[in-house]
């Protein structure tokens, strides 16, 4: 059998499985978000503005400002883990920062909603500690509670493949700055940040769009409204039946990912070519 | 005098790596308490009694956790056997053989990563119904695979490449075939490599929640699933239990995974 075909032949079975259950479910939300009794038309996306435009705003929001912390910790994290002078507190950093690495979403939303209610163990610590007085305590579990959610499970991802990045930079070029006198603060932002940016950049957009796909923790964590598109989704459908205001929320989920989506495919495409 | 300087360069490191820790073991302590108290109420710190009267009744052979358990292994299982099956041929074109069309299956496999995948449970959920897959394993396996997948065609992809050519071709012109240099030189230098990706689909299959969701409740009852309706319930001690029990495996492949997967390996996973 010529090679090419061959090659053909053994990726099909985990294209087709790919094709039929992701691709075309794909497609057959953006056209179930136009279709209105049968026939094109607008009219999902005019009641899923109409009723959920707050909703959109919040989830964008909420996404953009995890994202913003999860790379600003994990660049703090990662530029530690590279540049620490002590090795021993190198070490311990590197034990500690991994450890919800591969909690799942579900998990963390449960432990985060008993932490973090206003009578939860945080707040009684606070009291306890004599920092907080009991009229002082209030509820996280709200937007604030979904960031902290978010930042908790995701940095540790990025800060993972961001420090792999850092640790095989070629260090000459950081000894020669260090023994110059620049800062440790200036040598990451000038000379590391700039040769390990592709990473953090897909490191950041994976997590974009696991937080866009995430139920788990808005449906657990922040049950009032506004909440995140996906508990509004599954919301429309549970309550309704109502595919198509589903739909049309999907589809635009789907165009905020999309922009940052394509900065992802054509960087990874280009690797692998 | 320099004895003091390094004590107070300790300061901010001992605070910093103190707040680290107080976030990442706090919350996970909350959890270990929640698990094992009895009673715990407003305003107190701590549980005022512990045992495990909880985990009794959860684990007795009639508990939903022992059912809930069985059937997220089960499912776990069948996905890990589905996807490697599927990812190791793939993975191998991918990293050893020329492919037709390279970019736009690359683009295929690329896509599920790039987009949010609940829009895509949502309309599964639609299209199993119609052919009676709602509600099933089987349903549930194929929404896992599709997940898992996408993850086990890049580990496999990764350490395939990874292998040094030169050690197939000095098997090739020995005379053996290339299926027998498969079997006897790539797939043994690969196995770490596949394993890592094996328990990380098998991790994903069972911390899975919104795809169940859609597609499996309330017929099909995984831990994830249990979690949730228990927590809804205000019932936080099962609600822990489960946790615990879905945190245990993910913390020790946490531990292991540089075992597996060098960080090279590693840094290609997701892309």
């Amino acid at each position: 059998m010529p090679i090419p075909l061959l090659g053909l032949l053994l990726v099909m079975p985990a294209l087709v499985i790919v094709l039929i259950l992701f691709i075309v479910p794909l497609v057959s939300s953006i056209t179930g978000a136009f279709a209105v009794d049968g026939l094109f038309g607008f009219a999902n996306f005019q009641k899923a503005f109409e009723l959920y435009s707050s909703d959109i705003v919040f989830t964008i929001v909420i996404v953009s400002l995890s994202a913003v912390l999860i790379g600003l910790l994990s660049v703090a994290i990662g530029g530690y883990l590279t540049l620490g002078s002590n090795p021993r507190a190198v070490a311990i950093l590197r034990w500690l920062y991994r450890w919800p690495l591969f909690v799942p979403f579900i998990v963390v939303g449960q432990i985060l909603r008993t932490f973090l209610a206003k009578n939860g163990l945080m707040n009684s610590l606070l009291m306890q500690a004599d920092i907080l007085t009991p009229m002082q305590t209030t509820s996280f579990l709200d937007w604030r509670g979904i960031v902290i959610a978010f930042v908790w499970k995701q940095t540790p991802f990025v800060t993972l493949l961001l420090a792999g990045a850092m640790a095989s930079l070629d260090r000459s070029m950081i000894e020669s700055a260090r023994n110059l006198g620049a800062s440790r603060l200036r040598i990451l932002i000038e000379i590391i940040l700039p040769q390990v940016l592709p990473t953090l950049l897909v490191g950041l957009i994976l997590s974009f769009v696991t937080m866009m796909s995430v139920l788990s923790v808005p449906l657990m964590i922040n049950a009032q409204s506004p909440t995140m598109i996906t508990a509004s989704m599954a919301f429309r459908i549970n309550a309704y039946g109502d595919y198509g205001v589903a739909n049309a929320l999907g589809v635009i989920s789907l165009l905020t990912t999309s922009l940052v989506g394509w900065v992802y495919l054509r960087q990874t495409m280009r690797e692998h070519r | 005098m320099k004895t003091t300087m390094i004590d107070l360069k300790w300061i901010p490191r001992a605070l910093g790596l103190g707040l680290l820790a107080f976030a990442i073991f706090g919350p996970l302590t909350n959890l270990v308490l929640w698990a094992v108290a009895e009673k715990w109420y407003f305003p107190h710190a701590l549980p005022l009694q512990y045992g495990f009267s909880y985990w009794v009744s959860v684990f007795s052979p009639r508990g939903n956790a022992t059912t809930s358990l069985t059937m997220s292994v089960l499912i776990a299982c069948l996905t890990v056997i589905f996807s490697i099956g599927l990812a190791v041929p793939a993975g191998y074109a991918l990293a050893r053989l020329k492919l037709p069309f390279r970019g736009a299956i690359l683009l295929v496999l690329l896509i599920p990563q790039a987009f949010p995948n609940l829009p895509v449970y949502v309309n599964i959920a639609r299209l199993f119904y119609q052919l009676g897959l709602n509600g099933t394993v089987v349903g549930v396996v194929l929404v896992h695979v599709t997940h898992g997948l996408v993850y086990a065609v890049w580990i496999a992809t990764a350490a395939f490449s990874a292998i040094d050519r030169e050690l197939e071709e000095a098997a090739r012109s020995m005379g053996a075939s290339a299926f027998k240099t498969f079997c006897d030189v790539t797939l043994p230098i690969a196995a770490p490599g596949l394993l890592a990706s094996a328990i990380f689909v098998f991790l994903e299959s069972l911390d899975e929640f919104t795809g169940t969701y859609f597609v499996g409740a309330p017929d099909i009852s995984t831990l994830p699933l249990l979690l949730y309706t228990a927590g809804s319930g205000g019932n936080y001690q099962i609600a822990s239990i489960t946790a615990l029990i879905l945190l245990v495996p993910s913390i020790a492949f946490m531990i292991v995974i540089e075992r597996f997967l060098k960080a090279d390996v590693l840094s290609k996973v997701g892309r």
